[in-house]
């Protein structure tokens, strides 16, 4: 038979992540502070009105780029948060999450061989996506003396002629890093003056604990150049509903919504119906939700601080990202080895990049009192790595 | 702060203060010296623990009785209020607007000992004008904790 598979698909590894998940699904007793979604269900008024939704029979395709009244109210939201007027009818598109956008966007955007640099450590989509899409990946590490902020020489250094997108993913999954307003002025010169594009993923965007979160579509002169991602997901407790957007300029937003048409139709209904109310009237769940994260936050940083592991204080996410370097062993051997004496599951940073080798990701989308079982076990492994020194 | 620490030992009135000092990036003794006023204010008047009776066998009935009862001139609901309240079995009374006038919640160790209690002491008392006892047959949820079911973590163990 003729190989039945695209040369492309074969290159893409599978996600780092896929081999823990084996072993952890196999362990009843396992702890995981693995997970990348809320611990919270979601809100319940935004659960009821998907459900009066589907009672009243509301269960047909909504218009391609999504019901109208979802788009203005993200355009509301946007306005609202960030000061940048988009308009509902062109320069909007919900989608099936955060994700399917960031596909879209590349692949209306990419030509074959052109660059895209995407920072790492960062979520694991980005460069098979980019491969799908033709175009040329350029890994740009971030280093843990920055917090892993993307610095303006960092940023310079990676562009060459190809360069046409710059994906920036802050608040950031797996570190926890944000780009606060003077980063990302900085970082926007450098765009501007190489003639650049921005895929901004801002799925994290409620979470942010220093200051509110800025996006780079606010800095002058960013608008035209940048696709904003966002959704549901983290900020409402709503992953399962599959629901996220697009705003950016008509022009690639026009194409965007060409594509979703041809190969999704439309984002699920109910899942619509339910994020209008989430707009609407969700503010108060969201601080309340963010004032845990950031309570547990604070309480990891205290616990790691007394076991003198050393991680940066990340400001965003429900993540922290600890170094493990000291202990002479690969970010993988450790989760491993973790996981089989102490029965807590975390992810090792090289899921999300080879430049997450030395750290751990660990997710605080957990109750305190888990948590505090979780870094009790982690505590005593690491005494115990340091006695056998 | 005081909201924040309010809304903490709301929940876990035996949270650990150092914790919650750092939970919420405040000094400790701030915390201590937080609470200490909010309880010499009578912000925080008590710190009570939620059971779950029907987990114990311990034998309790507990019951919500509705009062309508005549507003005394000059002090209105607060003396029959009071004189309701003094008695140990009562947990609560409260003033409620609409169909009727007190709330009362008390627990008995059986149905007898509760009606005895509404026939005897609270229906014959003056300005009662007539009363309505529901007995509760099951509690699913209580001071925000939901009782009748247990938490179950159901997301993948692991997802990026």
């Amino acid at each position: 038979m003729r190989n039945a598979l695209s040369d492309k698909i074969t290159t893409i590894k599978p996600s780092g992540i896929r081999k823990f998940f084996d072993i952890v699904s196999e362990m009843d007793d396992a702890i995981s502070l693995g997970v990348g979604e809320p611990d919270f269900d979601t809100p319940w008024h935004i659960r009821d009105e998907g459900i009066y939704s589907l009672e009243k029979g509301k269960t047909f395709y909504t218009s391609n780029a999504g019901l109208k009244e979802l788009r203005q109210e993200i355009c509301n939201y946007y306005g609202r948060k960030q000061g940048v007027i988009y308009d509902p009818l062109r320069e909007t598109l919900v989608t099936v999450g955060g994700s399917e956008g960031i596909d879209l966007a590349l692949r209306c955007m990419l030509n074959p061989g052109d660059e895209v640099i995407i920072p790492t450590p960062c979520y694991v989509s980005y460069e098979p996506c980019t491969i799908m899409a033709d175009g040329v990946p350029v890994i740009l590490p971030l280093k843990n003396e920055n917090q892993f902020r993307l610095t303006p020489e960092e940023l310079e250094s990676a562009i060459t002629e190809k360069t046409k997108i710059l994906i920036l993913a802050f608040p950031n999954n797996p570190t926890g890093a944000i780009m606060e307003k003077e980063d990302l002025e900085k970082i926007a010169a450098i765009i501007e003056k190489h003639d650049i594009y921005v895929i901004s993923d801002e799925i994290y965007s409620e979470l942010s604990y220093k200051s509110k979160h800025v996006s780079i579509c606010s800095i002058p002169g960013m608008r035209e150049r940048t696709i904003v991602i966002n959704g549901f997901s983290k900020a409402y407790a709503m992953t399962g509903w599959r629901l996220g957007y697009v705003l950016g300029p008509e022009l690639i937003v026009k194409q965007m919504i060409k594509l979703h048409q041809f190969a999704i139709m439309c984002a699920p209904t109910t899942s619509q119906y339910a994020a209008i109310e989430a707009l609407k009237n969700g503010d108060d769940d969201v601080a309340e939700m963010t004032e845990a994260y950031n309570q547990r936050r604070r309480f990891l940083m205290n616990e790691f601080k007394e076991m003198n592991l050393p991680c940066f204080e990340p400001f965003g996410a429900f993540y922290v990202f600890p170094c493990i370097k000291e202990f002479g062993m690969t970010s993988e051997e450790f989760a491993l080895k973790f996981l089989e004496e102490e029965k807590v599951a975390v992810v090792p940073g090289t899921a999300f990049g080879d430049c997450g080798e030395g750290f751990l990701r660990i997710s605080y989308a957990y109750s305190i009192e888990d948590l505090k079982v979780a870094i009790g076990r982690l505590r005593k492994f690491v005494e115990k790595l340091r006695n056998e020194k | 702060m005081r909201e924040k620490i309010l809304k903490a030992i709301e929940k876990n009135s035996r949270i650990d203060l150092k914790e919650l000092a750092v939970m919420l990036g405040e000094e400790e003794i701030d915390v201590v010296n937080e609470i200490a006023a909010m309880e010499a204010e009578g912000v925080i008047c008590g710190y009570h623990t939620l059971i779950d009776w029907e987990k114990t066998s311990i034998e309790k009935v507990s019951a919500l009785i509705e009062v309508r009862v005549t507003p005394q001139r000059g002090q209105g609901f607060d003396t029959i209020a009071e004189r309701i309240y003094k008695y140990p079995e009562v947990n609560s009374v409260y003033l409620i607007s609409g169909g009727y006038d007190l709330l009362v919640s008390l627990e008995g160790k059986s149905l007898k000992e509760v009606s005895n209690f509404v026939s005897d002491k609270l229906s014959t008392l003056d300005t009662v004008l007539s009363t309505a006892t529901h007995f509760i047959l099951k509690k699913y949820k209580d001071h925000g904790t939901v009782l009748a079911k247990k938490y179950v973590d159901e997301r993948l163990k692991m997802t990026p």
